[in-house]
């Protein structure tokens, strides 16, 4: 079976400090792979690298075959990605915000309109489409999110901590359709998360990052069985430490701030 | 072509989407308009000026393309904080590609604007004279619109948070304003100024639209034409280098 991500001696460092540390690791073919870590451990750092956003310090990268950092089309063509972070329009409406992936995938019109009701129904929000986005709640923008990464048909799909804000019922739904995906359609899944019992059932492998160096890679099964751990999230913290870490606020938390501030609220 | 055109449709929503800016951006030009333009009428007019309202319009119309234009460069940092950027910079079209369509985007919703205080200034009372002319003034208009959305972009593209805005707007955005011939003509003005006028990119923007309407190019209709066009060209191109350096 092909690896579809394949990553060897990553490194990006910010000036002194070590985002990541030469991490290595493989993901193949229909495979989804859960990437652990505290906060701050790396784990978006790696991602926007993986996604072509972020230019690697050293090391190899290829996803889908290609290299993000020369390749970048090939690249982006082959993956769909819920960031951590709302990345939606507000000001356009549900349908608009899909029909704009669309295009910029290049899906051709019929399919395209095909495609947006089939997912826009499928994460329930059928009846709000041609509502302003600036209307929804947090969770109905992360599932509109989902929608929009599956669109284009990726190979790879990227999720860094899709499920934040979600209830049971659309977690498990979100993922019960994922997992189908990656059986039938054979979509390899790359995904972060903060709940390890959803790493521990969906998952496939697992690997855990800190401070940039990834401490332990194997099926959840294993990772808890070498640590003599009951659950995943105990063999997280027995891998991690108890250290509550420190994120500094970057320039995009000060300026959610400033938004809320002007806006007098009501943003996610 | 297709992202240029989908990203241009998308600001052109939101602009009509939101009549609070659109009526917001109209306040600071109709200001200057009314008490410039008749606070100085008869003092120009017994100076030998002529109709000040007909020397200030053009320079008005071009001060709400100038600020728009530049704004919606800007929102390169508002769609960066709050997320949008990184959907468009993901999706496997060209950055230039991206950067157009913001860029003929902005410049079109900054040209709407304009249209919009033309219409203001000729209720005003501004009044154009009939000549070959007149289309070429929403030619200037345009490439105004393009040449700022350009600069605009090189700032949203540089600056990470809003903190520097202001900072750009005074030390900037309203020396151009101010030094590019659109409330005063630069006759009679100390030398240095006068050189400022002659190097501010903005001064052959009024002098092309003030010469459209009424005939009379202090620069001359070819030199306004050729260094409006060259510029915007140069600012377009730097705008996008800027934009295909953005990393998030």
């Amino acid at each position: 079976m092909a690896d579809m991500i394949a990553v060897q001696e990553l490194v990006k460092n910010y000036g002194e400090f070590c985002a990541v540390n030469h991490i290595s690791f493989t993901v193949p073919e229909g495979k989804i792979f859960g990437f652990l870590g505290p906060n701050g451990a790396g784990k978006t750092t790696t991602i926007k690298m993986l996604t072509t956003v972020l230019d690697p310090t050293s090391g190899k990268i290829l996803v889908n075959g290609h290299d993000p950092t020369r390749e970048q089309k090939q690249v982006r063509r082959s993956f769909g990605i819920v960031f951590q972070d709302p990345s939606l329009d507000d000001e356009l409406t549900a349908y608009e915000n899909l029909d704009l992936h669309g295009v910029l995938y290049g899906v051709p019109h019929g399919e395209r309109r095909k495609r947006i009701d089939m997912l826009i129904d499928f994460v329930g929000l059928g009846d709000r489409k041609k509502n302003l986005v600036k209307e929804f709640s947090g969770g109905m923008k992360r599932r509109l999110e989902v929608a929009r990464a599956l669109l284009h048909k990726p190979r790879i799909l990227f999720l860094d901590e899709p499920t934040v804000g979600l209830d049971p019922q659309t977690r498990n739904h979100i993922w019960g359709y994922i997992q189908q995906l990656s059986k039938e359609e054979n979509v390899t899944v790359f995904f972060t998360t903060h709940y390890m019992e959803e790493a521990d059932r969906v998952a496939n492998e697992v690997a855990v990052i800190d401070h940039g160096k990834i401490v332990a890679q194997s099926t959840p099964t294993a990772l808890k069985e070498t640590t003599a751990c009951a659950t995943l999230e105990d063999a997280f913290i027995a891998l991690t430490g108890h250290a509550i870490r420190a994120e500094e606020a970057n320039a995009t938390d000060r300026m959610r701030m400033m938004g809320r501030a002007w806006r007098g609220g009501g943003r996610r | 072509m297709r992202a240029i055109y989908i990203l241009c449709v998308r600001q052109l929503k939101r602009y009509v989407r939101s009549p609070a800016r659109i009526i917001g951006s109209l306040g600071q030009p109709i200001l200057f308009l009314v008490a410039l333009g008749f606070g100085f009428k008869a003092m120009f007019a017994r100076a030998g000026g002529g109709n000040y309202i007909d020397f200030l319009s053009p320079g008005i119309i071009s001060m709400a393309i100038l600020f728009n234009a530049v704004f919606s460069g800007i929102e390169i940092i508002w769609d960066r904080q709050f997320g949008f950027l990184k959907e468009t910079l993901v999706a496997p079209v060209s950055r230039i590609e991206i950067v157009l369509g913001r860029m003929l985007g902005g410049a079109l919703v900054a040209l709407a604007q304009g249209l919009i205080v033309f219409v203001i200034c000729l209720i005003a009372g501004f009044r154009i004279k009939a000549s070959p002319y007149v289309f070429l003034a929403v030619v200037f208009m345009f490439l105004i619109s393009l040449l700022f959305a350009g600069i605009g972009t090189v700032f949203g593209s540089v600056l990470q948070d809003m903190q520097g805005f202001p900072l750009i707007i005074n030390f900037l955005i309203m020396p151009i304003f101010f030094f590019s011939g659109a409330i005063f003509s630069s006759q009679g003005l100390p030398k240095i100024l006068q050189i400022g006028l002659r190097l501010n990119p903005l001064s052959y923007g009024v002098d092309g639209l003030r010469g459209a309407c009424s005939t009379a190019f202090a620069y001359g209709l070819t030199v306004d034409l050729l260094v409006v066009t060259l510029v915007t060209a140069a600012l377009l191109a730097i705008g996008s280098y800027f934009f295909s350096k953005i990393q998030l």
